[in-house]
Formats: C-alpha cells, structure tokens, sequence
C-alpha cells in the first residue's frame, strides 16, 4: 500500500510572465486516490499536461514506478501506464463509443500496415480481442448499449463515463481524472464515485482533479493543494481540511 | 433468397458489367475507353489522397508530386532515354516504393503543422517537385527537363503488347481495353488495401488524429509514426497511379503534375465524401466523367440552340465544376455520400 507509484520532483511550467507551476514535488502511492485540489488558476491541469507530456516542461522530472518518465513524447507516458482524461471531455466525436475505446487499444496492439492488408490471422485475431475488450470496458463503465452510437450524440455523463472507458483500454497503473464530477447532478456523481471506489479495488491508482470539495474529502486518500503554481499542502483530507493555508487559499487572504 | 445470395447475385451483375464496359464502349469509340482508363487513374488518386486528408485529416495541396515520381520512375527505368527497359511488375511496386519514400520524407518537416499552414506548406512542395522535374536536366541530363520523356514502354505481359488489338473469341480486344482490364485488377487490389486499412487499428488512429490529435496523443497513439504512414500510404497509390499513367500515355512531362492536378484530386475526395472509400470513388468518377460529357454535348447542344458556339466548353466545364463544388459545400458540406460510421458499424453487427 505505501509504494511509491508516481514521484513528481519539481516540476516548473511558465507561460509567458506566469510562472503556473514552481517547484511541485508530489508523491503519489500505489493503489491510493490521491486528490489535487485548488482555487481556479492554481495549475492542477497544467500539472496534469505536463506530467502527462502535452505540455514541455521547464524543469523537473517524474519518475514513475522508479523510472523517469519521458515526457517529451505523450504516447510512451500512455504506455508507461499513466492514462488521463480532460477537463473539457476530448473525445473522437465521430467515431462511435466502441471506437472510442478501442483506440485506447493502440497503444497495446502491434498488428502494422501489411497485417491490415493482408488481414492475416494474427490481425484477425489482435483485432477480436480488441474489439471484445472494448466491448467489456463499455460495460464496466456502464455504458454498453450506447457502443454503436456516436461518442458526440452520448449525453453528458455517458461522454464522461467513455472517457474513462477509452483511458482504460491504455491498461493504466494511474489513471489520472481531471475534474470528471463537473457539470454532473447529485446521483451522477454518486455513480462516478462507486465507479472510482471500483478502480481502485481492482488494482488502480487514482489522481483526482476536483472541485467538489466534498467527493474530495470523502474519496481521497491523500491530497495536495495547488495555490499559484505552489503545492500549499499534503495530507490525509482530514488535516489539509484544517490547513490555515490552504483555508487562506480558498477564502482569500487579508491581502484581497 | 437470403441476404448473401442476392448479394452475391448482385456482385456478379456488377462484375460482369465491369468485364463487358470496354467492349461496349469501343463500339462508341475508343476514346472513351481511354477516358475511363483516366478515370480509373483519378480514382486512385483520390483513394490515395483520401487516406491523408479523409481519414488522418492532413490537408494536401501538394498530393500530385507523388503521381509525378511513380510517372517517373517509370519513365526512366523503360524507355529509351537511359537505355533501360524494365519489366513492369519490376517498375510499377519500385515507383510506389519510391513515391511512398517521398511521401514519408516530404510528410516529416510538417508534422508539426495543421490546417492551412499545413497546405500551403504541401502545396509548396508539390511544385517543388514540378521544378525539379522541369530542371533536373543539367547538368546530368535526368528528366529531360520540360521536354519531357517520350517512348515510354508500354505494358507487356507474356508477350502480349498492349499496342495492338488482339482477337479473342472472335472479340477485338484493343490497347485501351486491354489497359482496362489492368487498371480494374489494380483498382479491386486499392479498394480492397483502403477498406482494410480503414477498418484496422491504423486507420482507427488515423481518424482519431483527424478527430482531435491531443486526445489521440494522450491515448497512446504515436502521432508522430501515424501521420508519416498515412503520408506515405497515400503517396504509394499516387505512385502506382503514375506508374501506370507514364506506361499508357507512352511520354510524361513535368506539365501533368501542376497544382489544378493537386486541386482537383482534392475536389474529388471532398466532393465524394472525405473518408468514405465509396463516395471518394464516386466522387473520382464523377469529376472525370462530366467534363468529358460536356466536351462532346456542350458544343452540338449550343450550335442547335443559337447556330454558333457562345461559351467555349473548357470555360462552361470550370464554371460548372466551380458551381458543383459551392453547392456541394453549401447542401452537403460533408460531401454527397459522406462517411457514415454509424451506419457502418450497424451493418456490421447484423451481419
């Protein structure tokens, strides 16, 4: 329970005169939900881009199950086994929900070109699993019956759900949510937290961006607060919650 | 009847109308074979280029350079201008060798662009490619400069020429016809490679790069590698294209690889419906078939109607074409028979 999965080491991401990020060293543990939390502007996404090699970094490194990760190239991030979804849901809105999920195939596929052409059996094959384990990650996320439609035509909370269903197909150790409450109702959000308790008893690590500050606290088992490029704090919910910095952050200081 | 029967059935009328085109069409003139050789070379152009701008989405306005290297390549390797006379089917895979090479080397510095920076950026290149041609002629006389290469070899297999009409079953088979019959194996062959190809794990991650190409990278996809194949698979068709173009025209010179060649392979997969194999065949077709059309009825139709020509047809065919395209993008920005994945993954689970 208490190995180290994730180590940021101080991470720093300047935009401009903006300096998002200063130094963010974070540790994330296998197998825990791990929750970065913090006022609008505080640099959780931009934290989640670079560390998942979309933006390039000013400095730092991230080690992942104790290798560095390569950050200047996304799809070997996808492979070391980190997978993430998008505050803005991106997904490949003509494609239908089961293509969706089976791109996230790819990165664990190998059949090239000429097996395509050929369709050789071993295309054949490759090809079947693929689609049956899409067909079952539709399902775990409970989606099955949109599979044919559309991922533009699914409703709000479906197009969430595929999300995570396409980051899975990656066959990821973290799986790394970027605010995946926002926008969702009461009993929407109740399902995606049974359906983040799920990840993580089957074997998987959660880093969760969210603003919900009470699926935060009542999820996580760790959590970090961002406030102007800086990590403010790390614990368990329980003492951050008392945090008079982070307290600060959020209700604004005596300086505002 | 069952499904497949009539399917079947329905698959063996198409095929046998295909075998019996060229013949009825001599008897309307051969030229019209000829015209629907062209037709066959457009249609996969526009398959080709359908793989880069349909499915990966990567907007090429410079597409006809790789026509012009399978043109050469072939050129240059039978005729008598190096003295060398090549087998075809040595030729013809070596052009599209060649030309998917150049696809990969010309796709690489653009990885990095999209949209328009990446058209024009194509588009530069494609005559970059056409200058070559018109001046590799000093000072090693390459390409024959803007003189082009003239007595190009024509197919020949098993010792049959494909100048000369030869009787079978008392049927005259003429060059064109014979032509035909090739180009229709080799247009099943390129149906068959963009269907497949479309429905695999490649071209599933060409239309994610297409669709949104940060998801796509987040997803484990290796853009990088993605976009050069599908520059480079396109690149190949255009390359058999040429091939078989420099073997019919019998001379290639740098004049057939200039941009309204680019645009109008592009008009063909964007009128047809970018994406969907058929409707970019369709498409192909119909841009090749229509000026022709108009080329024999525009002149007859207005001398009857006023008793002398009033717009000349090169000019009617631009501004029809012209016109078909606006209203194209005005009622079916998506082309006529654009790519319907919903329906196609339908189909698949009732079969």
């Amino acid at each position: 329970m208490s190995v180290v999965l994730l180590e940021a080491r101080n991470i720093g991401k300047r935009f401009g005169g903006v300096q998002a990020l200063k130094d963010v060293s974070l540790t994330i543990r296998a197998q825990e939900i791990y929750g970065l939390i913090g006022p609008n502007g505080a640099g959780k996404t931009t934290f989640f881009n670079v560390m998942t090699g979309l933006y390039p970094r000013d400095g730092g490194e991230v080690l992942f199950g104790g290798v560095p990760l390569e950050l200047d190239t996304p799809y070997l991030v996808a492979q070391a086994g980190i997978a993430r979804t998008f505050q803005n849901i991106r997904l490949f809105g003509n494609m239908t929900a089961i293509e969706n999920v089976m791109v996230g195939r790819h990165v664990r596929t190998h059949v090239g070109v000429f097996g395509a052409i050929l369709r050789t059996p071993g295309q054949r094959a490759e090809e079947a699993a693929i689609r049956r384990r899409a067909e079952e990650l539709l399902h775990y996320v409970g989606i099955p019956h949109r599979a044919n439609d559309l991922a533009r035509n699914l409703s709000y909370g479906d197009q969430r759900r595929l999300e995570i269903a396409r980051a899975l197909a990656t066959e990821p150790q973290l799986l790394a949510l970027d605010e995946p409450a926002a926008g969702m109702n009461a009993t929407e959000t109740v399902a995606l937290r049974k359906l983040i308790e799920g990840l993580r008893a089957d074997g998987l690590t959660v880093l969760l961006i969210e603003h919900d500050v009470k699926l935060v606290m009542g999820l996580c088992d760790r959590v970090a607060v961002l406030d102007y490029g800086e990590k403010i704090a790390e614990d368990v919910p329980a003492v951050v919650q008392k945090n008079p910095k982070v307290i600060e952050a959020y209700l604004g200081g005596g300086s505002d | 009847m069952s499904m497949s029967t009539k399917k079947w059935i329905g698959l063996a009328l198409v095929a046998l109308a295909l075998l019996a085109l060229p013949l009825v069409l001599t008897s309307v003139g051969t030229a019209w074979v000829r015209i629907t050789n062209l037709a066959i070379l457009f249609v996969f152009l526009a398959l080709g280029l359908n793989i880069v701008v349909g499915m990966a989405g990567l907007l090429d306005l410079g597409y006809i350079a790789f026509f012009a290297v399978g043109a050469y390549v072939y050129a240059l390797l039978a005729s008598p201008h190096f003295g060398l006379h090549l087998p075809f089917w040595v030729i013809l895979p070596l052009g599209a060798l060649f030309a998917g090479m150049a696809g990969a080397i010309l796709g690489a510095p653009t990885l990095r662009l999209r949209g328009d920076y990446l058209a024009i950026v194509t588009l530069g290149f494609g005559e970059i490619v056409r200058i070559f041609l018109n001046n590799l002629s000093q000072p090693f006389n390459i390409t024959n400069g803007p003189k082009g290469i003239t007595r190009i070899d024509g197919l020949n297999i098993a010792g049959m020429d494909f100048v000369n009409t030869h009787t079978l079953f008392g049927i005259p088979f003429t060059g064109p016809a014979k032509y035909y019959y090739v180009l229709l194996i080799l247009l099943l062959l390129v149906i068959v490679v963009n269907l497949r190809l479309q429905k695999s794990r490649i071209g599933r991650a060409w239309v994610a790069i297409r669709e949104d190409e940060l998801a796509a990278k987040a997803a484990g996809i290796n853009t990088r590698n993605m976009k050069l194949l599908a520059f480079a698979m396109g690149a190949t068709f255009g390359g058999i294209a040429g091939g078989m173009f420099s073997a019919m025209q019998g001379f290639v010179s740098p004049e057939s690889f200039i941009l309204h060649e680019s645009i109008l392979v592009l008009a063909m997969v964007v009128l047809g419906g970018m994406g969907n194999v058929w409707g970019v065949i369709a498409g192909a077709m119909l841009l090749s078939f229509v000026p022709e059309l108009l080329r024999y009825t525009v002149d007859p139709v207005q001398q009857m109607l006023f008793g002398k020509l009033l717009i000349d047809p090169e000019v009617l065919r631009m501004l029809i074409f012209g016109g078909a395209l606006v209203l194209t993008m005005r009622f079916r920005p998506a082309g006529l028979w654009p790519e319907s994945r919903h329906k196609l993954e339908m189909s698949e689970n009732r079969s």
